[in-house]
């Protein structure tokens, strides 16, 4: 057991590695995270939208648009040179291949939603603070719940006809828990309500979050070429 | 007898099936329309319901539950017979999901003045759709045979799983989250002369539901089974 | 068919290997065996399924049926140890370009499991004389460097069996030089090869046995027994009805 989380921290830090010096898919998410914001808000009309209602959803779409982004690289990466082949001819075993990658995939989205949480606070005046901790497990849980299915799907939309838009439709039905639930959460959590009327939202995405990492971990092996 | 000259007895068969199954969908017509009563507060549109509701309990729960476990059977087995069988079911699913999401707003247009409510059934075949979908995209973005049906496999399980979460979030939204008040489309009253036309229909649209994956499915074996012959043939004759 | 040696159990045992893509019958039943220090030379045209074989004996695919022993431990799905026994080179680098020579190595060094991953990186640098660009990004190695950075990272966890494929494709002149004396050192180090090529000026003379692969067949195989000239004559022979 210690060997598999050993090859997948290999694998996630040799991913984070290469993309802190290119930077190109970080950057883009950033780019991409800003100016979803910023659209957001000159297209409404303040008298009539409250920042707050419409705020949860606005950060959920970007979010999940952004994180969307970033899930290509992980695979995509490995054609190069066809360095997949490298990791599996090794004996790294396939859980610590899916392990590692959606490792990486976290640090990534997490480090765009690092960036985009402080930035949606300031376009749309929302009082984070206090309910800062809150929200950020509820972030933390969609976000392992969208990645974990978005790493398994990358793995065969790059192997696919038309790649990037092929993860978009494979990973959009799955993305409706998460991003639905989280952003439910987070407007209860924005209007100061008590924990016991966010707690069923709170129970399904958890449940979620188990069900399909533990799923994507065991059909992972079965998107390699064998 | 060869793999083609089998596929098409199986053609055959599934098309007798098909065959009652369309009679028997026919048969729910006849008997909504003439030997059912009329629902009181909502008239003749009401009788949508008996192609709206077995569409979706075909679709949602039929089809791709049929999907899951040939995705699952054919992970371990690996017998292309069973990828097949689960794709046909996902298309038929399709065709089923489309219905109700036909179905559904010309009911709800007619009712209630609506096209889109967001009632639980609905929404969740809504969502079901585009697992169906990503599906048949992802067939279709596939070349090679083995690993087409090792990732619809895959998909074909995660969606599977998907299901229930989909039910479940909606559920969720329909209780706890502040709706719009409008009259929800829900179960009507159930005299026993209703009941009886909503079980026949159940019953008739699984019948044709298990007529149109058997013709597809045989139809695809067919495509199989000549594309091989094909391929075997003209290796044959270079050599 | 090819045998070992009097004394040598076998390294490498492979027993009638099949594999279907759809229609396309890839492998159609290859079976050879090969002691310590043999080194087999696989001549075929393209689509032959000279990859194909390669990628079984690898572990990266699955045949459909047959077996594949090494040290006469049989090649299963998912048997994590079986991988740490081959190496592969082929004309793909299996290189990060953004990372350095040492970083490259270091990661598949840690990924076989050997201790001290930085030292045995350094180690493998040194032996194909790359010690100088460790510190280099992979992206920018020539052809030639490329393919010597490849050898080391295939030699890394010291492999009982060093598949090669195509290794030859885009060197030039020296660097094609360079390689063919690392192989003939590997040789003398007595590892066990398999190499396959549509080219019959490579690796020839290298080889103590050669096959010619046509339509996922061996159509010939046997030890070493003729010069190049001869082998030409026989591979023009057999690929003559493929058109």
């Amino acid at each position: 057991m210690r060997s598999v989380l050993g090859q997948a921290w290999a694998i996630a830090a040799k991913d984070l590695l290469l993309e802190f010096r290119s930077r190109t898919a970080f950057l883009s998410a950033l780019v991409f995270t800003a100016l979803v914001l910023a659209i957001f808000n000159f297209a409404r009309d303040p008298t009539a939208v409250s920042a707050t209602d419409l705020a949860p959803s606005v950060l959920w779409i970007t979010f999940s648009f952004a994180g969307v982004l970033g899930l290509n690289r992980a695979f995509s990466l490995e054609k190069e040179n066809r360095t997949i082949d490298g990791l599996l001819l090794s004996p790294a075993s396939r859980t610590a291949l899916y392990v590692g990658k959606t490792l990486a995939n976290l640090v990534f989205v997490g480090a765009v939603e690092a960036v985009g949480l402080p930035l949606f606070a300031l376009f749309f005046n929302v009082p984070l603070l206090d309910v800062l901790g809150p929200l950020l497990l509820v972030i933390a849980l969609a976000t392992v719940g969208f990645v974990a299915v978005g790493t398994l799907m990358s793995s065969m939309a790059v192997n696919t006809r038309f790649g990037e838009m092929m993860l978009l439709v494979l990973v959009l039905p799955f993305l409706v828990t998460p991003v639905s639930t989280a952003a439910e959460m987070t407007a209860k959590l924005f209007a100061h309500r008590p924990f016991a009327e966010w707690a069923p939202w709170l129970k399904l995405l958890g449940a979620y979050d188990i069900t399909f990492v533990v799923l994507c971990t065991l059909v992972f092996e079965f998107t390699l070429e064998e | 007898m060869t793999p083609t000259e089998s596929a098409e007895r199986a053609l055959r068969r599934g098309g007798v099936l098909m065959a009652v199954g369309l009679a028997l969908v026919a048969g729910v017509y006849v008997r909504a329309l003439a030997f059912t009563p009329e629902e009181a507060t909502q008239g003749l549109a009401q009788k949508i319901f008996y192609i709206h509701a077995p569409s979706a309990w075909v679709a949602l729960y039929l089809a791709y539950g049929i999907v899951g476990i040939f995705s699952v059977l054919y992970l371990f087995l690996r017998d292309p017979r069973l990828d097949l069988l689960a794709s046909s079911s996902a298309e038929v699913g399709t065709v089923f999901a489309t219905v109700v999401l036909v179905t559904g707003p010309i009911w709800g247009k007619t009712v209630w003045g609506a096209w889109w409510t967001w009632d639980a059934r609905l929404t969740s075949t809504l969502f079901l759709y585009f697992i169906y979908l990503a599906y048949l995209v992802l067939r279709s973005a596939v070349e090679e045979p083995g690993r087409r049906a090792r990732y619809s496999a895959v998909l074909g399980i995660l969606g599977a799983l998907l299901v229930p979460f989909i039910h479940m979030t909606v559920y969720l939204f329909r209780t706890l989250h502040p709706m719009p008040v409008v009259l929800q489309p829900g179960r009507p009253r159930v005299p026993g002369s209703m009941l009886v036309t909503i079980l026949y229909s159940f019953l008739a649209f699984t019948v044709f539901y298990v007529g149109l994956l058997a013709r597809r499915y045989a139809w695809a074996r067919l495509a199989a089974a000549r594309a091989q012959g094909e391929a075997e043939g003209g290796a044959d004759a270079t050599r | 068919m090819a045998s070992p040696g009097p004394s040598a159990a076998p390294v490498l045992e492979v027993a009638g290997l099949a594999k279907r893509f759809g229609h396309v019958r890839a492998l159609g039943g290859v079976t050879f065996t090969l002691g310590a220090g043999e080194s087999l030379a696989v001549f075929g045209p393209n689509g032959a399924g000279k990859t194909t074989l390669l990628r079984v004996l690898a572990g990266l695919l699955r045949p459909d049926a047959g077996t594949v022993r090494i040290g006469g431990v049989l090649l299963a799905r998912g048997e994590a140890s079986h991988r740490g026994r081959v190496g592969l080179i082929s004309h793909h680098s299996l290189l990060y370009d953004g990372l350095t020579a040492a970083e490259n190595l270091a990661f598949y060094a840690r990924l076989y499991g050997l201790r001290e991953p930085r030292a045995a990186a350094a180690r493998a640098l040194a032996d194909v004389g790359l010690a100088a660009r460790a510190d280099d990004r992979a992206g920018t190695f020539s052809r030639g460097m490329v393919q010597r950075l490849a050898i080391a990272r295939a030699l890394l966890h010291d492999p009982d069996v060093m598949l090669l494929d195509e290794p030859f494709s885009g060197l030039d002149q020296r660097a094609a030089a360079a390689l063919r004396s690392v192989l003939g050192r590997l040789r003398a180090e007595r590892r066990t090869m398999v190499l396959v090529t549509h080219n019959l000026d490579e690796g020839l003379e290298l080889a103590t046995h050669v096959a010619i692969q046509v339509a996922g067949r061996f159509v010939s195989l046997g030890p070493r027994d003729g010069d190049l000239a001869a082998y030409r004559a026989r591979y023009a022979e057999a690929t003559a009805g493929d058109a």
